[in-house]
C-alpha cells in the first residue's frame, strides 16, 4: 500500500504528462524516496495506480541503474568507477571502504548501515576520484577523506 | 563579454536569482524574440551564427529546427527537449551550466521554443544533478511567477511550460531518440530513424532534442548578433566552447574558451600540464567514446573539422587524459566495461559484441592474452562500426579501442609476452581492473 504522501507526490509528478505511463519513472522514484527500495508489492501498487501491468512497469523498472529493486541499508555509496576516476585511482577507495566496511561491491554491512555500488561517470571529473552517498557528492577522495565522510553517516 | 554562457558562474557560490540574473541582462532574448522577431527571424539568426551542437554529433542547430513543421496546421504539441542527461564518462560541463545560472536553462529554452512554436518543454536531467534539479525547479518557478512561462508570455500569444523530468540512469538515456522512449515511460530503447524527432518525435509530435550547452548559447545569439557571436571563435564554427581535461594534470577543470582553441593551449595553459610525475601518452578529446589522440596532435584546433581531420572527433569537448603511469589495456577495459553495462541490449552485434570485446581486455590485464586475441579485438572494431548497430552507442565504443589498439600496440603485446601486465604494481594497474561482484577472498574484516 501507497501512503497518502507518496501518492500525493506521485500525482504531483502525473501532472506533467500527457498520460499516466510517462510518469512511472518518477513515481518509482517515489517510492525509492520514501522506502529506500521498490518492492515487488510497491512496484505491483505503483503499475495500478498507472494502469500499467506489473511486468510492464518492472520491465522499464529494470532497465535503470538507479531504481532499487532490492533491499539497501540506510546509507547507500555509489562509488565512481568511470574513467576519470579510475585514473586517478578509484580502485584504491574501492579497497579501502571495503576494507573499512567488510563487505563487496554490491553488499550491505551486516548492521544496515551502509550498501556499497559502483556508479558510472558523476559528472564531477574535474575532482576525480568521487563517489555519492545516499544524494550527496563526495570529491577529490583520498583514503583519509574517505574515512571521515563515512563518519558523517550515522 | 568573451564568456557569454559561464558570465554569471561563480564557484562555489550561489546562482544568480531571478532579480539579479534580469539585472544582468537576463531574458532580454525573451523579450526582444516575442516583441520583434517572427519565430522564423529567430531561427535564421541561429542558422547564419553557425551554431552546432554540443551534445556530442556537432548537427548544425539551425538546420536541426528548420524540419519542424510550422504554421497554423501543424500537429500540436510540439515539443522542446533539452537533453541534459550528461552520463558520457569524462564529460562535466553541462553540471556547471545547470547549477551555475540555472535561468540561462530556461531563457534558452523559452527563446528556442518559441523559434520553433514549441508548446511543452521537458529538461532530461540525470538523477544524479540534485543540486541542479533544484535550482532549476527554483527557477523555472520564478519565472512561472514573473510571467515568462505560461499563457501568454509578457503579453504576446505565444504560451510555454517547462517541466523538469529526472531519470534513473541509464547512458542510452542520452541517445535523443531513446530519450523520447525514456519520457513516455518506456524501455529507453532507441527509435529507428526516419522519421525523425524533428517531425515525429514524442508521442508522435514535431520534437528538438538539444544539448544544454547548444541552447545556451541562444540567448546570447539573440541579445547581441550573428557578427559579434562568430566573432567569438577562432574558427568556421561560431561561439564559445566549454572545453575540460581530467585525469593527472595539475589542475583539471572545465574553461569556456573560443571555440577553435589548440588541444595544447587547453592542456598546457588552463589545465597546467601534466602532474608532476607523469608524463603524456594520449587523449581522448571529448569524453569516453571518442579516439585517442596523441602528441602529434596536440596542436590542433578543438572544433569538429580539425579533430575529425586527426582521426577522432571533439564530441563533448571534454578531454581524458592518458599518462604513462596508467595501463593503456586495462584504460581500454574501463572504457568497454562502461559500454557493455551500458548497451541497452536492442541489437546483438553491440550486446554481445561489446562483453566479449570486454572479457578479451579482462584477460589480456591477467596475463592470460593470446596474439590472436587482438585480431578478435580489430575485427570487433570492424564490426561494430558506424552503421551496422541500430544507434552510435556502440560504434562510440569502438572508437577508443582502435585508437588504443592503433598507438599502445606494443603495451598490449607486451602483456601477451609478459604474461602480466606491466602495470600491475604501479599506479594503475591489473590489481585495479573491474572484477565486480567481487570474489569473496577479497572481503576483508572490518578494523
Ligand atoms: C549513447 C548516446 C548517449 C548520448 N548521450 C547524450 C547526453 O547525455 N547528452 C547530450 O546532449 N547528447 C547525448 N547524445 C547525443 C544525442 O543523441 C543528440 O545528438 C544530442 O542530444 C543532440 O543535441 P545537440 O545537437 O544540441 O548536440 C548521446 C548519443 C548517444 C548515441
Ligand atoms: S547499438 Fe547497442 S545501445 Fe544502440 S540500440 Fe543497439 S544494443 Fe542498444
Ligand atoms: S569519471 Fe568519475 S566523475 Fe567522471
Amino acid at each position: 500500500m501507497l501512503s497518502d504522501a507518496e501518492r500525493a507526490e506521485i500525482e504531483e509528478e502525473l501532472s506533467h504528462y500527457p498520460d499516466k505511463q510517462a510518469g512511472c519513472v518518477e513515481a518509482l522514484k517515489v517510492v525509492q524516496r520514501h522506502r529506500g527500495w521498490v518492492s515487488d508489492e510497491n512496484l505491483k501498487s505503483v503499475a495500478a495506480l498507472l494502469g500499467m501491468t506489473s511486468d510492464e512497469l518492472d520491465s522499464v523498472a529494470t532497465f535503470y541503474n538507479l531504481i532499487l529493486r532490492k533491499p539497501v541499508g540506510r546509507h547507500v555509496i555509489f562509488l565512481c568507477d568511470s574513467i576519470s576516476c579510475w585514473v586517478c585511482g578509484c580502485d584504491a577507495m574501492r579497497k579501502s571502504l571495503q576494507s573499512l566496511l567488510g563487505i563487496s561491491m554490491g553488499e550491505t554491512t551486516p548492521d544496515g548501515r551502509f550498501t556499497l555500488l559502483p556508479i558510472v561517470c558523476l559528472g564531477a571529473c574535474d575532482h576525480a576520484p568521487t563517489m555519492m552517498v545516499n544524494d550527496d557528492l563526495h570529491e577529490d577522495l583520498t583514503i583519509e577523506k574517505v574515512d571521515r565522510v563515512l563518519e558523517q553517516y550515522p | 563579454m568573451d564568456r557569454p554562457l559561464t558570465r554569471n558562474i561563480k564557484p562555489k557560490a550561489e546562482p544568480l536569482w531571478l532579480a539579479e540574473y534580469e539585472k544582468a541582462g537576463g531574458y532580454e532574448s525573451v523579450r526582444k524574440a516575442l516583441r520583434t522577431m517572427a519565430p522564423q527571424e529567430v531561427q535564421k539568426l541561429v542558422t547564419e551564427s553557425t551554431l552546432r551542437g554540443r551534445g556530442g554529433a556537432g548537427f548544425p542547430t539551425g538546420k536541426k529546427w528548420s524540419f519542424v513543421p510550422m504554421g497554423p496546421d501543424t500537429p500540436r504539441p510540439k515539443y522542446l527537449v533539452v537533453n541534459a542527461d550528461e552520463m558520457e564518462p569524462g564529460t562535466f560541463k553541462d553540471r556547471l551550466l545547470l547549477e551555475g545560472d540555472p535561468h540561462q536553462m530556461i531563457e534558452s529554452m523559452i527563446v528556442s521554443a518559441y523559434a520553433i512554436q514549441a508548446d511543452v518543454g521537458y529538461i532530461f536531467l540525470r538523477m544524479e544533478y540534485g543540486i541542479a534539479a533544484a535550482r532549476l525547479r527554483k527557477a523555472i518557478k520564478e519565472a512561472r511567477a514573473k510571467g515568462y512561462l505560461g499563457r501568454n508570455l509578457l503579453g504576446s500569444d505565444f504560451s510555454f511550460e517547462i517541466y523538469l523530468h529526472s531519470s534513473a540512469g541509464r547512458y542510452i538515456c542520452g541517445e535523443e531518440t531513446a530519450l523520447l522512449n525514456a519520457l513516455e515511460g518506456k524501455r529507453a530503447i532507441p527509435r529507428a530513424k526516419p522519421p525523425f524527432p524533428q517531425v515525429v518525435g514524442l508521442w508522435g509530435k514535431p520534437t528538438i532534442v538539444q544539448n544544454v550547452e547548444t541552447l545556451c548559447n541562444v540567448p546570447h545569439i539573440i541579445t547581441h548578433g550573428v557578427e559579434w557571436y562568430r566573432r567569438l571563435s577562432r574558427g568556421k564554427d561560431g561561439g564559445t566552447k566549454i572545453y575540460g581535461v581530467s585525469g593527472n594534470v595539475k589542475r583539471p577543470g572545465a574553461w569556456e574558451l573560443p571555440m577553435g582553441t589548440s588541444i595544447r593551449e587547453i592542456l598546457e595553459e588552463h589545465a597546467g600540464g601534466m602532474r608532476d610525475g607523469f608524463a603524456f601518452r594520449g587523449l581522448l578529446p571529448g569524453g569516453a567514446s571518442t579516439a585517442m589522440l596523441v602528441e602529434e596532435h596536440l596542436d590542433l584546433p578543438m572544433d569538429f573539422e580539425s579533430i575529425a581531420q586527426g582521426g577522432s572527433r571533439m564530441g563533448t569537448g571534454t578531454m581524458i587524459v592518458l599518462d604513462d603511469q596508467t595501463c593503456p589495456v586495462g584504460f581500454a577495459q574501463n572504457l568497454e566495461h562502461f559500454f557493455a553495462q551500458e548497451s541497452c541490449g536492442w541489437c546483438t552485434p553491440c550486446w554481445e559484441g561489446l562483453s566479449w570485446t570486454e572479457r578479451i581486455l579482462q584477460s589480456l590485464e591477467e596475463g592470460q592474452g593470446r596474439m590472436e586475441e587482438l585480431d578478435v579485438l580489430t575485427m570487433h572494431t570492424k564490426l561494430l562500426a558506424p552503421g551496422r548497430t541500430f544507434c552510435a552507442l556502440a560504434p562510440g565504443a569502438m572508437d577508443p579501442l582502435q585508437s588504443l589498439l592503433k598507438y599502445c600496440r606494443v603495451d598490449f603485446e607486451r602483456h601477451i609476452h609478459e604474461k602480466r601486465c606491466p602495470w600491475r604494481d604501479g599506479h594503475n594497474g591489473a590489481d585495479g581492473a573491474r572484477t565486480w561482484p567481487v570474489s569473496s577472498s577479497m572481503i576483508v574484516p572490518t578494523r
